[in-house]
């Protein structure tokens, strides 16, 4: 007697439901090997980096061509690099972002302003190392330096600002800012008293971001002054503040592409060193903007 | 009751100085929002400039041809060929070999992180996927030379540890995460409303994925696949370590190549500015900028085209 | 007899292709009431937002005939945020700025640079008592107010309104969200606030209306249908449309 209970599955019921068990573990299975092997690769780059780690590693003179000494010319290469590349795009690209959620009028232009900041957002970073010879170095004639190494991360870096300030506007309700204009209030005022204070960590997180990518481009800088060695004053504000605005410079990442290809005698852990450094880093910026995010989806205001 | 109201004076106030700010600051800010749209018209400009002084001289098609040739001897001074023939397939094989790597893993794991996980291993795969995405492109290149590349000679018979395959597992991993991002949203995209209705009529999970969302999210799924192609294309520094830079067509997986990216960052150092070695590197990135942007506008048309229908 | 405090001549607006108001002319006398009346969607709110050019805030949207403010047209006044600031704006949606309930009130003096603590003090309690929610939220002043009621949020609005000393008060359906006796009470302080402020009701309650409303002005469909004395509206009303529609037979 086949039983009537509609609560008991039928076998098509109990198939479609193998189906899904099935689809659900196998999907949690690709997701798994594929964070393990990350993460053993991480934990393998630590490992064989411990060697090399001291305080003298960090604050040490790069010698013999990487094979020796520290890092303590690229770590600062790469502190002032970022600095410097923040100073230009943060203010431009925050701008630019409130000028497109708050101020662009819904036509063709402003279309057209949207596409354009996709576009750059592909272009490839070669391409933006090439952009940054041609017109800084070549027409303007700049020199090869800090400064025009940090505009040319500043073109790249300059949609991902532009994208995640519009997305941290986007959050404020518009409500909030037809009660401002309606209260006398202009667009600017209403943009600095309610709308700005509360995409601020949005914001925020954007340009961590744009930090921990600015950190770890290697291509945009490498023809833009970039070197393998240079020589730091052993002491004094010289050794903090190493490079002038028009110095060659190094930089961290472009000191793991030096010496990541074959160089006779260099020893494994002062590579793998390198490496870590820039790794935790970025790394490190990157929790950063994760825990400003997190703490900013607790804290609810409206 | 006393009323202590202002005097009406405050309220006059017509024009305080917070209202004539208004308008220097709206020409700063609309400056600020002219920037991208002015970058790449520069950036298109500024790259076909440098490139300009030899587009008319190469000889495009012809058995030493840009397009037709693999014969890339850019820095003679008398009789230098430009054939990027090899770079090219190179660059699409690699991004190929990537995209059967990413592709998979990426959709699974979206589809996995999206529509299975709990809230809190939700939270816990995501920091695990912007780790990957975290990962700066030279640290894929070093990992690709020290670890994947000793890897490939042990097990898959490679004789040189950086090659294609080298090549398109780094680039696999590097696209995973954009393509997860992209792919969650276009899930996320889909309304809620069709996950009820579809459980209301009793589809189980796997069915709402694959009956209901793959079709609703299908033309944002497509885009994240595309955005990852443009991604891997484009890369430059884990290719320029991972691939060999050999500028030959590829016969087998384990064959080392190089690219248009790989080209220009190798050879961009030793080119004398303005020489015709220099432009050479410059048309190659006005194809590459071409490519690139082809792809991109695409994938947005793609999405743009799934907004409007919905 | 004096002019009118507000005229509005032939007014329309588009959004788009789409015409919200077709040519709307009306006046209201200074510390008079005037209530507008109609069905939802007829163009009253555009025609609130006309009034103090929030309206450019809106792409495609655009305007045709005039506004004038003691006879001057608002579209002439050079400074759009002193035209703003001479008129007060409730709309129906309670918004309360994620500040403080004091910061609230006192957003628009302080744009116009009061930062006088006594006078801001005195003028946030004033506003809040007009508001009628002083008693409820007098303890906890530094409460964010979005966190109050909906009914609460909508007295804030007023409240803020009412800290500009407007000429010219606009409520667009204030008592939607909030409970009669509340109703009431905010009713009773309009009547006393007409001693100081030209008061523009839109309501589609037509007792309230009848209630408090000097003169009233009916719109249906984008149009203006009628607009005379409030008794007379009511009692004799010239159209056969507007009869049917304050006794509620449509709408």
């Amino acid at each position: 007697m086949s039983s009537a209970n509609p609560f008991i599955p039928s076998a098509y019921e109990l198939d479609k439901e193998k189906r899904a068990q099935l689809a659900r573990w196998s999907t949690l299975a690709v997701t798994v090997a594929l964070l393990i092997p990350v993460a053993l690769i991480l934990t393998l780059i630590a490992l064989k980096a411990q060697p090399a780690l001291s305080w003298e590693y960090l604050t040490g003179d790069v010698s013999r061509s990487g094979a020796a000494g520290g890092i303590w010319g690229p770590l600062m290469g790469t502190f002032y690099l970022t600095l410097l590349c923040l100073a230009i795009v943060a203010p431009i690209g925050i701008l630019a972002g409130v000028y497109i959620h708050e101020y662009a009028p819904d036509n063709a232009f402003t279309r057209a302003i949207m596409v354009a900041v996709t576009s750059l957002a592909g272009v490839p970073s070669i391409v933006h190392a090439l952009f940054g010879l041609g017109a800084f170095v070549a027409t303007l004639g700049m020199p090869k330096g800090l400064l025009t190494a940090a505009m040319t991360l500043s073109v790249m870096t300059l949609p991902v600002i532009i994208t995640s300030t519009r997305e941290a506007l986007s959050s404020v309700p518009k409500n909030f800012r037809e009660a401002c204009w309606n209260l006398g209030a202009s667009r600017w005022q209403t943009i600095r008293t309610i709308v700005l204070p509360n995409s601020f960590g949005g914001i925020l997180t954007g340009v961590i971001l744009v930090i921990a990518r600015a950190a770890g481009e290697t291509a945009p800088i490498m023809f833009m002054g970039a070197v393998m060695w240079l020589r730091i004053a052993p002491a004094g504000p010289e050794r903090l503040m190493p490079y002038g605005l028009n110095d060659e410079f190094m930089a961290l990442s472009n000191h793991l592409n030096l010496i990541s290809k074959d160089i006779p005698g260099m020893p494994e852990e002062m590579k793998f060193g390198s490496a870590l450094v820039l790794l935790s880093l970025i790394l490190f910026i990157n929790g950063i903007a994760s825990l400003v995010r997190l703490r900013l989806r607790r804290r609810k205001r409206w | 009751m006393s009323r202590r109201t202002p005097s009406r004076g405050w309220r006059a106030t017509l024009s305080s100085a917070a209202d004539w700010i208004e308008k220097p600051i709206e020409a700063l800010i609309r400056a600020c929002g002219w920037s991208s749209i002015v970058l790449v018209a520069a950036i298109f400009c500024f790259v076909f400039w440098y490139a300009a002084p030899l587009l008319p001289k190469i000889d495009w098609l012809g058995p030493d041809g840009f397009f037709t040739s693999t014969n890339w001897h850019a820095k003679e001074r008398e009789g230098a060929t430009y054939g990027v023939l090899a770079m090219i397939i190179g660059n699409f094989a690699v991004a190929a070999v990537a995209m059967v790597i990413a592709i998979p893993f990426g959709l699974a794991a979206a589809v996995y992180i999206s529509e299975f996980a709990g809230p809190r291993s939700k939270e816990w795969f995501k920091v695990g996927i912007e780790i990957l995405a975290a990962i700066p492109s030279i640290v894929w290149g070093f990992i690709a030379i020290t670890m994947i590349g000793p890897l490939l000679i042990k097990y898959a018979g490679a004789t040189m540890g950086t090659n294609l395959l080298n090549g398109g597992i780094v680039l696999g991993l590097m696209s995973i995460p954009l393509i997860v991002s992209l792919a969650e949203d276009s899930l996320r995209a889909v309304p809620d409303s069709f996950r009820e209705a579809a459980m209301a009529l009793g589809a189980n999970r796997w069915e709402i994925v694959y009956r209901v969302l793959f079709p609703a999210a299908r033309s944002g799924l497509l885009a994240a696949c595309m955005l990852g192609v443009g991604r891997a294309i484009g890369e430059t520094m884990a290719v320029l370590l991972a691939t060999g830079n050999k500028n030959q067509i590829p016969t087998s997986l384990t064959d080392p190549i190089t690219t248009l990216t790989a080209t220009i960052a190798s050879e961009m150092g030793d080119a004398e500015a303005g020489s015709p070695h220099s432009q050479s590197l410059f048309t190659i990135g006005l194809l590459l900028l071409v490519i690139t942007c082809a792809i991109n506008l695409t994938a947005n048309l793609v999405i743009r085209g799934n907004k409007r229908q919905s | 007899m004096s002019p009118a405090h507000l005229e509005l001549r032939d007014l329309s607006v588009w959004y788009g292709s789409k015409k919200a108001l077709d040519e709307v002319s009306f006046s209201v006398p200074r510390h008079h009431v005037l209530g507008i009346v109609g069905p939802a969607n007829s163009g009253k709110s555009s025609l609130l937002k006309t009034i103090n050019r929030t309206l450019e805030f809106i792409d495609h949207a655009r305007t045709e005939g005039t506004v004038l403010l003691d006879g001057e047209n608002v579209r002439d006044i050079p400074n759009v945020y002193s035209l703003r600031r001479r008129i007060g704006m409730v709309f129906p949606l309670p918004v309360g700025l994620p500040l403080s309930i004091y910061d609230n009130v006192a957003y628009a003096p302080r744009r116009m640079g009061i930062h006088h603590k006594p006078q801001l003090d005195a003028l946030v309690e004033n506003c809040l008592r007009d508001a009628v929610l002083w008693d409820e939220v007098k303890d906890r002043l530094d409460l964010l107010g979005t966190k109050l009621s909906g009914g609460q949020q909508q007295r804030l609005t007023l409240a803020r309104a009412l800290s500009l000393e407007p000429e010219i008060l606009c409520l667009d359906e204030f008592s939607i969200a909030i409970d009669p006796v509340t109703t009431m009470k905010i009713e009773e302080v309009l009547m006393r606030l007409k001693e100081r402020m030209t008061i523009i009701l839109v309501t589609n309650l037509t007792q309230q209306a009848r209630r408090m409303a000097d003169a009233v002005a009916f719109i249906n469909a984008s149009q203006l249908v009628e607009w005379g004395p409030t008794e007379q509206l009511f009692n004799q009303p010239a159209k056969e449309l507007t009869g049917r529609y304050l006794n509620g037979e449509f709408g």
